[in-house]
C-alpha cells in the first residue's frame, strides 16, 4: 500500500506528471489510437477532447492500467513504462473518477472511501472510527461538506462525485482523471466541483478533464488536447483556441455526405403532436410541435433532458405539468399502454436493457407490443406472427437465417433493427427514436437513416434524438435544441445547409455544434 | 440479404439446434436413464410392478401439479414459497366445508382459499413492491398457522365418497384420478405458457422486465395473476391430498415447495426467469418420485435416502446447467 516517495516532488516546479509518447492501440482492425502524444503537468487542468470514438477513453484506460497500448511509452513522474497495471497506476498516484459511479450504494461514504484499504485496529478489526475521521479530514481539506456516515444511496449525484474524488485522494492520488464529471450535476453542484478542482490544481495536482461541454473547458481548463479518429489533432494552452477553432478541430470534415439527404421534405402543415410547457420531476419546460410526415431532430448535450422528454411522451415518466395534444386533442399519457393506444412508439436508448428480451427469438421480441392483436382468441395467432416477423426481417434486411434466432446471437445493428421492427409492427403514427444508431456499424446506420426518411415519406412523424450532429442534420427536417429540459431554439435544416452568414469556415454540423454550445451556456 | 447469409448460418444453426435440444431434453434422457437403472437393478423387488408404477404416479401427482404453476412463477422471474402451506390450509378448509355443505361447498371453499392467499401475495408483491421471496415466505407461516388454528391441529375427516373418488382417491378404469389431474393441469399449463398471449407476457416479464414495460406490457398485472394461479393450483393440490387421505390436515404439503422448485429446475426452468418448460417440470417431478421410490425399494434408511436424493438432484441440475452456459 505504501505509495513510493515519488509524490514528494509535487509543489513548486510545474513538472511533468504524465508523458505519453507515440501511443498506438488497435481493437481487431480498428485503430483506436495512432501514434498519439499526450502530456499533463502538475498544477494544470488539461482537457482531453474529441467526439465519441475519438480515443479519449482508450487514453484514460491505458493510464489507469486496465488496457495495454500496442506501442509507445508512458512516463510517470520520470519513470518510464511500456505498459501499466492497475496496481502500478494506483501506486504512482493515478486516480480515476468514473463517469458511471463506482461506489457501493449500500455502504456508507467512509466505507466507500476506504474500500479495500480499511484502517485496522490493534486487534485486526476494521477501525470504523478512524475511517470516519479520515474521511471527514479529506472532505475538510477539499473544502466541501459531506457526511462520512451517510449511506451513498442517500447522497445526491454531486455528493457521490465528491465522494469519488475523496476516495481517489485517500489513495494519495495526485494525478486525477475525470470523465464527463458534470453530465449528471446541477448548476450549483458544478460550481462546487469547479471550486474544488481549482483548489486541487493550486495544491499542485495534475488533472485530466474530459467533457463535451465547451463552456466548461474554457472556464476551467489551462490546456486542451484534441483527438479525432484516434489521431492527435492539436494540443496547446486554452488561450490558443476559440470556440469555433476548437469545434473545427474536434469535428473535422463531415463523414456522411449530407447532400444525399438534402432532399424534399415530406412534412405537411398538419399538426400531429403539440407539447406545451412539459415539465418532469427534474423540472424543465419543453414546448414543440410535430407535423405529419416530419422528422424532428432533437439535439442537446449530455443531461439536457432529451431522453427524459421521450420517456414523458411515452408514459414512462410522469408529466408534472404541461399538456400534450395529439391532432389537436389534449391527451393523458399515463403508461406505455396508453401511449401505444395513441399510436405512438418509442425505440429506447438502451436496446439491450430496454428494447429486447435478449435470450428470446426475433419473432418473440417482435410479438411483444402486438400481443393484444395476435392473442384475440385464446391461442396466439402463430401464422400471423410468423408472417409479420418474416415481413419485417425482409423489410429491414435483418441479417439472420431464421426468425427463431435468439436476439443476442445478432450484431448490434441487427438487434437495433429488431427493436425498430417490433415498433413498426404496431403501425405507429408517431415514432420516437432515442439514439438509434449508437454503437452500431456504419452500414446499419445508413440503412436506419434511410428507413426513417421512408417512414416520413409515408406520412409518419418521427422524433429523432441523436448526439451525432451529422446524422441529425442528414435525417431531420427541423432540429430542436434542448438544454436543461427546455427547447431553446428550433432550426430549419435548410437554413443550416445554406448558412452563409456567421463563420463561413464552419460546416453545417460545426455550425450546429456552435449553436448548441452557446445554447447550453445561456440555459 | 438473408439469402446470402443462409449457408454459413445454417451450419451454425445445426450446432445451435443440437446444443439447444440437448439442453431442453436432458431431463427426458435423465429420466429414462434413472428409470432404466432402477428397472434393471430393482426388478426383483417389484419396481416394474404396475401397482408400484401407479403408486409412483399417485405420490408424485401433487408435486407435479404444483410444479406446473411454479414453472409459470419462475418464468415470470418470481418465486412462491407458500405453496406447501397453502395446500395444507386448503385441505383443512375444504374438509371443513364438506362437513358443512357437501362436496360442492368443499370444492368452492378450497379453491377460494387459494384465490384469497394468491391475491394477498399478489397485492403485497406488486403494490407494495415487496419481493415475492419475502411475501410468500411470510405467507407460508401465516397459512400454516391459520390451518393449525382452525383445525385445532386435528385431522378433519372427509366422509364424502364422490369427493374422495374425484379428488385423488378413485380410479377411472385402471387409471388413478390423480394421474388424470396431473395430465390435465399439465396440458393446460403447457398450452398457456407456449401458445397464449398470457404465456408470452410471462416470459417477457421474466426475461427482461424493463423491455416488457417499454413494450406496453402491464408487468404488475401479469405478476399478480401468476401468483394467484400459483396459489389456486396449490389449493387444488391440497384438495387432492385431502381426497387421497380422506381428511384435511395442516401438515399436508409441508416442505413441498422445495421439491416443486427442484422439479421445475430439473425440468430446465430458469430460476432467473424468461425460460421454462411445463412438460419438463412434470417429468422433473416424476423423476424425483422415481428416485424416492427406487431408494426405498433399495432398502435405504430414511437418512440415507435424503443424502442420496440430494446428491442425485445436484448431479442432474449440474448436467442440465452445463448446456445452459455460453
Amino acid at each position: 500500500m505504501s505509495a513510493p516517495g515519488a509524490i514528494r516532488q509535487e509543489n513548486d516546479s510545474p513538472g511533468i506528471a504524465v508523458d505519453m509518447i507515440g501511443i498506438s492501440k488497435a481493437f481487431g482492425g480498428v485503430k483506436a489510437l495512432r501514434d498519439v502524444d499526450f502530456s499533463v503537468r502538475f498544477g494544470e487542468i488539461h482537457a482531453l477532447l474529441g467526439e465519441n470514438g475519438a480515443g479519449k477513453s482508450t487514453i484514460l484506460k491505458i493510464l489507469r492500467g486496465v488496457m495495454n497500448p500496442d506501442a509507445g511509452q508512458i512516463v510517470i513522474k520520470g519513470e518510464t513504462f511500456s505498459r501499466l497495471t492497475s496496481r502500478i497506476a494506483r501506486d504512482r498516484g493515478i486516480g480515476m473518477i468514473f463517469q458511471e459511479m463506482s461506489l457501493v450504494p449500500t455502504l456508507t461514504v467512509a466505507q466507500n472511501v476506504f474500500l479495500a484499504g480499511e484502517p485496522l485496529t490493534a486487534a485486526g478489526l476494521i477501525d470504523d472510527g478512524a475511517m470516519r475521521a479520515g474521511t471527514a479530514r479529506i472532505f475538510a481539506e477539499m473544502g466541501v461538506s459531506v457526511d462520512p456516515a451517510a449511506l451513498v444511496s442517500d447522497l445526491s449525484t454531486g455528493q457521490q462525485q465528491l465522494t469519488e474524488i475523496a476516495k481517489a485522494l485517500s489513495q494519495k492520488a495526485d494525478i486525477l482523471m475525470l470523465d464527463e464529471p458534470t453530465s449528471a450535476l446541477t448548476g450549483s453542484e458544478v460550481a462546487i466541483l469547479f471550486q474544488l478542482l481549482r483548489r486541487l490544481k493550486a495544491e499542485g495536482k495534475a488533472i485530466v478533464y474530459v467533457s463535451h461541454r465547451m463552456d466548461e473547458i474554457f472556464k476551467i481548463a489551462d490546456a486542451a488536447t484534441v483527438l479525432r479518429d484516434g489521431r492527435l489533432i492539436d494540443s496547446r494552452p486554452i488561450g490558443g483556441y476559440t470556440l469555433a477553432t476548437l469545434i473545427i478541430d474536434i469535428m473535422g470534415k463531415a463523414t456522411l455526405d449530407l447532400s444525399a439527404f438534402a432532399t424534399k421534405s415530406a412534412a405537411s402543415k398538419e399538426e400531429i403532436l403539440a407539447a406545451r410547457n412539459l415539465a418532469s420531476r427534474r423540472g424543465g419546460n419543453a414546448s414543440f410541435v410535430l407535423h405529419r410526415g416530419e422528422v424532428l431532430g432533437l439535439a442537446g448535450l449530455l443531461g439536457s433532458g432529451r431522453t427524459r422528454l421521450a420517456r414523458m411522451l411515452f408514459g414512462l415518466e410522469p408529466i408534472v405539468s404541461g399538456t400534450v395534444a395529439i391532432k389537436g386533442q389534449n391527451v393523458v399519457i399515463g403508461s406505455p399502454e396508453a401511449a401505444k393506444a395513441l399510436k405512438m412508439a418509442l425505440v429506447p436508448e438502451d436496446r439491450r436493457r430496454e428494447g429486447l428480451v435478449l435470450q428470446h427469438s426475433i419473432e418473440e421480441n417482435i410479438q411483444l407490443p402486438i400481443l393484444k392483436r395476435l392473442g384475440r382468441s385464446i391461442f396466439l395467432d402463430r401464422a400471423r406472427s410468423r408472417a409479420i416477423a418474416d415481413t419485417l426481417i425482409r423489410q429491414l434486411s435483418i441479417k439472420t437465417s431464421r426468425r427463431s434466432a435468439a436476439a443476442n446471437s445478432l450484431s448490434g445493428g441487427n438487434q437495433q433493427k429488431i427493436v425498430i421492427g417490433k415498433w413498426l409492427a404496431t403501425q405507429p403514427n408517431i415514432l420516437i427514436l432515442d439514439e438509434p444508431t449508437a454503437g452500431i456499424d456504419i452500414g446499419s446506420k445508413g440503412e436506419i437513416l434511410r428507413l426513417v426518411r421512408e417512414l416520413a415519406a409515408e406520412g409518419k412523424s418521427v422524433i429523432f434524438i441523436s448526439s451525432e450532429l451529422t446524422e441529425l442534420i442528414a435525417v431531420s427536417d427541423r432540429i430542436a435544441l434542448m438544454a436543461e429540459g427546455r427547447i431553446v431554439q428550433t432550426i430549419e435544416k435548410s437554413s443550416l445547409l445554406d448558412r452563409q452568414d456567421g463563420n463561413a469556415d464552419l460546416s453545417a454540423e460545426q455550425t450546429l455544434q456552435l449553436i448548441l454550445q452557446k445554447g447550453a451556456q445561456h440555459a | 440479404m438473408p439469402e446470402t447469409a443462409l449457408p454459413a448460418a445454417s451450419n451454425q444453426g445445426i450446432v445451435n439446434l443440437v446444443r439447444r435440444s440437448w439442453r431442453q431434453n436432458i431431463i427426458y434422457f435423465g429420466f429414462i436413464a434413472v428409470f432404466v437403472f432402477f428397472a434393471l437393478t430393482l426388478h426383483e423387488r417389484g419396481f416394474l410392478d404396475p401397482n408400484n408404477i401407479l403408486n409412483i404416479a399417485r405420490q408424485t401427482a401433487m408435486i407435479a401439479v404444483m410444479a406446473v404453476a411454479m414453472t409459470l412463477v419462475l418464468c415470470s422471474g418470481e418465486i412462491d414459497l407458500s405453496i406447501g402451506a397453502v395446500a395444507g390450509l386448503a385441505s383443512v378448509t375444504a374438509a371443513m366445508a364438506i362437513a358443512w355443505g357437501g362436496w360442492p361447498a368443499g370444492v368452492a371453499v378450497g379453491l377460494l382459499t387459494g384465490l384469497i392467499v394468491g391475491a394477498i401475495n399478489g397485492v403485497l408483491s406488486t403494490r407494495l413492491a415487496i419481493p415475492t421471496f419475502l411475501t410468500t415466505l411470510a405467507m407460508m407461516g401465516i397459512a400454516r398457522g391459520v390451518a393449525m388454528w382452525i383445525s385445532s391441529t386435528a385431522a378433519i375427516p372427509i366422509l364424502n365418497r364422490p369427493y374422495s373418488a374425484f379428488f385423488g382417491g378413485g380410479n377411472l378404469g385402471v387409471v388413478p384420478s390423480l394421474l388424470i389431474w396431473m395430465v390435465l393441469v399439465g396440458a393446460v399449463g403447457h398450452v398457456a405458457l407456449r401458445r397464449t398471449r398470457f404465456g408470452r407476457q410471462i416470459l417477457a416479464v421474466g426475461g427482461n422486465v424493463v423491455a416488457a414495460r417499454y413494450s406496453g406490457i402491464p408487468t404488475a398485472k401479469i405478476k399478480f395473476w401468476v401468483l394467484v394461479i400459483s396459489s389456486v393450483t396449490a389449493a387444488l393440490a391440497g384438495m387432492l391430498y385431502a381426497g387421497r387421505l380422506q381428511s384435511g390436515r395442516f401438515q399436508l404439503g409441508e416442505g413441498d415447495e422445495l421439491s416443486v422448485i427442484a422439479a421445475a429446475v430439473l425440468g430446465g426452468t430458469s430460476l432467473f426467469g424468461g425460460r421454462g418448460s411445463v412438460t419438463g417440470s412434470i417429468i422433473g417431478a416424476l423423476m424425483i418420485g422415481v428416485i424416492n421410490n427406487g431408494l426405498i425399494l433399495m432398502g435405504l434408511e430414511y437418512s440415507q435416502q435424503l443424502i442420496a436424493r440430494g446428491i442425485i438432484i445436484i448431479l442432474a441440475v449440474a448436467v442440465s446447467q452445463a448446456g445452459t452456459r455460453n
